[in-house]
């Protein structure tokens, strides 16, 4: 079995978040880089784990510069077999996606995260899988495979679903599908010898961009209650919030 | 036009079906234009859209759309929407909708942003959209460059606003693949409550709790305001709630009218999922919590003590 695994990066969870250039550009100065969470902790877990009960390879793939060649070994760490990384800023999703359909054609199963954590687009999945006519299922909580199909159980407003599908298929992961994994050593020490492939984009366009940025005021005061009159915050809830 | 797909549950539009018609209709204002409702399925009263701001309704019904699945309601969206001829098309941003997105956005060519929270901008002939982006902390206007676009509509972003009439609804006859996916089952936890990204009022609770056997004031809590539940994440972690509980730059992203958090100490992680509410009272007893520093209203005690307190409170206020 063939599995591809999109990873992508996004600032450290406690980054400060800055623009430079009138608010047009995210400011990277002294921002650390993280692998996307649910790239990682379930996608790519689980794509390793799927490796070890039924044999195959597992092979990550990000669009980005070469600085992301940091993150990508930290996914052969954890378990992947070897990566792609297509050289190429990453500025809308349509592109992304244009890009990993290109690399994507014969694997039987591509894996990504539900979203990314930075600009929550939760988009990339299902291009990749339209420009790979393929079917594709979000929010996966629980991946299982056998006799080339896979069964899933993903995450729907105020429940859950379960389904079966053919491979190949394309399935975002969320919460659940797999438990984050530290790379040991031994696996820190092989990542620095397995196969990284740098490729060149294919053409595609931009059809959505970030123009500029704005940062939005903070909340100014918190009105401290007493704890022995509830009645007095029910009052400001109801008469100067306005929400009860 | 803006095509504007509704998703109904029970036969009933959900809340976030009518906040889009509402946005479609806006939305077309601008283009000097008009909006168009999609239904797929059944829906018990499909030309009440009408009231909300759609010109026209249609319907699509299929065999092979009685389950969701994206590549074919994402068949059946791009369809419609190329013989109509939308130039916007937009979705709730509701699992279906984040499914659907990126499929309809490769069919029609067309510049996509998920989680748009406005309506947008022609800015010397540039449209131009909002969202949050980077937990809350900024806001991003994208522009897109395609002759269509397609948007997913982010919850609470306005309110809906009937007052108009029922519009006519013409069924759509539709070539229709069939499905590759088989739906094994469904497995509905939450019962009636508005699913959390969806919720205009919520109660949460955290680490502070102590335990899962201790839920019950803050269930009271929710019932007497009919909110919603929500939970820090390692309170889910450790299996005191339910995964899907759980609010958060990993979790669920929420922008509630009241969000109340007792016993949650408001790490950067958890408020990035929470700060785009708006009203926040945190209940909290250690002073430095730093969750006081993003909130409205603040009560500095024992949660033990304070929310049956407060449950009291708004049920004399109610009564
Ligand atoms: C990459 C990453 C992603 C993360 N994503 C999320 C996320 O999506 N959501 C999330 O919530 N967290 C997330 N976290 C975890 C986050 O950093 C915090 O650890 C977590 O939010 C803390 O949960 P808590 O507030 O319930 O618990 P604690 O931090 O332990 O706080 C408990 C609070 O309860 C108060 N308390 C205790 N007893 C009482 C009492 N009797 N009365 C009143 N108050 C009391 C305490 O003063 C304290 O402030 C993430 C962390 C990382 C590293
Ligand atoms: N630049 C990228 N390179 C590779 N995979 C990506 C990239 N950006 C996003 N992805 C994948 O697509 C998923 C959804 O991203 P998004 O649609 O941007 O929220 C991520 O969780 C990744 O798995």
């Amino acid at each position: 079995m063939k599995l591809l695994v999109c990873i992508s990066k996004t600032p450290e969870t406690t980054a400060k978040i800055a623009f430079k250039d009138g608010n047009t550009t995210f400011d990277e100065n002294g921002v650390q880089y993280i692998m996307n969470p649910y790239d990682e902790w379930y996608a790519l877990v689980r794509a390793v784990e799927l490796k070890e009960a039924h044999g195959g390879t597992v092979t990550v793939i990000n669009v980005g510069p070469a600085s992301n060649d940091v993150v990508i070994r930290k996914a052969l760490a954890i378990g992947a077999d070897d990566a792609i990384r297509v050289d190429a800023d990453p500025n809308s999703s349509m592109f992304v996606a244009k890009q990993i359909a290109e690399q994507a054609k014969d694997y039987d199963l591509i894996l990504l995260g539900k979203e990314t954590i930075d600009y929550n687009g939760s988009e990339v999945g299902a291009m990749v899988a339209e420009y790979l006519d393929l079917p594709y299922v979000s929010y996966g909580t629980n991946l299982d495979i056998a006799d080339g199909k896979a069964t899933i159980t993903r995450d729907i407003e105020g429940g859950a679903e379960s389904s079966q599908i053919a491979l190949p298929l394309v399935v975002s992961a969320a919460k659940g599908m797999a438990e984050q994994k530290i790379p040991n050593m031994r696996g820190i020490m092989i990542a620095k010898r397995k196969p990284l492939n740098v490729v060149a984009p294919v053409a595609a366009e931009d059809l959505a961009v970030v123009a500029s940025y704005t940062v939005p005021e903070g909340r100014t005061s918190c009105k401290m209650i007493d704890p022995d009159n509830m009645d007095e915050l029910v009052r400001l809830l109801q008469e100067e919030a306005k929400v009860l | 036009m803006v095509l504007v797909y509704t998703e109904a549950h029970n036969g009933q539009f959900k809340k976030a079906a009518l906040e889009a018609v509402t946005y479609g209709n806006k939305t077309a204002q601008v283009m000097g234009t008009k909006c168009v409702a999609l239904v797929i399925g059944e829906a018990t009263n499909p030309a009440e859209l009408g009231k909300y701001g759609a010109a026209e309704v249609m319907t699509v019904n299929s065999g092979n759309l009685a389950h969701f699945d994206s590549q074919t309601y994402g068949h059946a969206i791009s369809a419609v929407a190329q013989q109509a001829g939308a130039k916007v098309v937009i979705l709730p941003h509701s699992s279906t909708g984040k499914s659907l997105a990126g499929r309809v956005a490769v069919k029609l060519n067309a510049g996509c942003v998920s989680g748009a929270n406005a309506i947008h901008t022609m800015d010397g002939g540039v449209f131009k959209v909002k969202k949050n982006v980077f937990s809350g902390k900024a806001v991003a206007e994208y522009q897109l460059n395609s002759d269509i676009k397609v948007l997913t509509l982010s919850g609470n972003s306005l309110k809906a606003e009937d007052g108009g009439a029922d519009a006519t609804v013409t069924a759509m006859d539709l070539e229709v693949p069939a499905s590759r996916v088989t739906i094994l089952g469904v497995d509905k936890q939450q019962g009636d409550l508005a699913p959390l990204p969806e919720a205009e009022l919520v109660v949460s609770a955290g680490r502070g709790m102590k335990g899962p056997e201790n839920w019950g004031i803050i269930e009271d809590l929710a019932k007497v305001i009919g909110a919603t539940t929500a939970c820090s994440r390692p309170v889910a972690d450790t299996g005191w709630r339910p995964h899907h509980e759980h609010v958060g730059q990993t979790g669920v992203a929420i922008k509630p009218n009241l969000y109340i958090a007792a016993g949650i100490s408001g790490a950067i992680q958890h408020l990035a999922g929470v700060n785009s509410s708006k009203c926040i009272v945190v209940i909290n007893k250690d002073p430095e919590a730093p969750f006081f520093k993003a909130a409205d209203y603040g009560v500095c005690a024992d949660l033990f003590d304070v929310v049956p307190k407060l449950t009291e409170a708004i049920k004399k206020a109610k009564a």
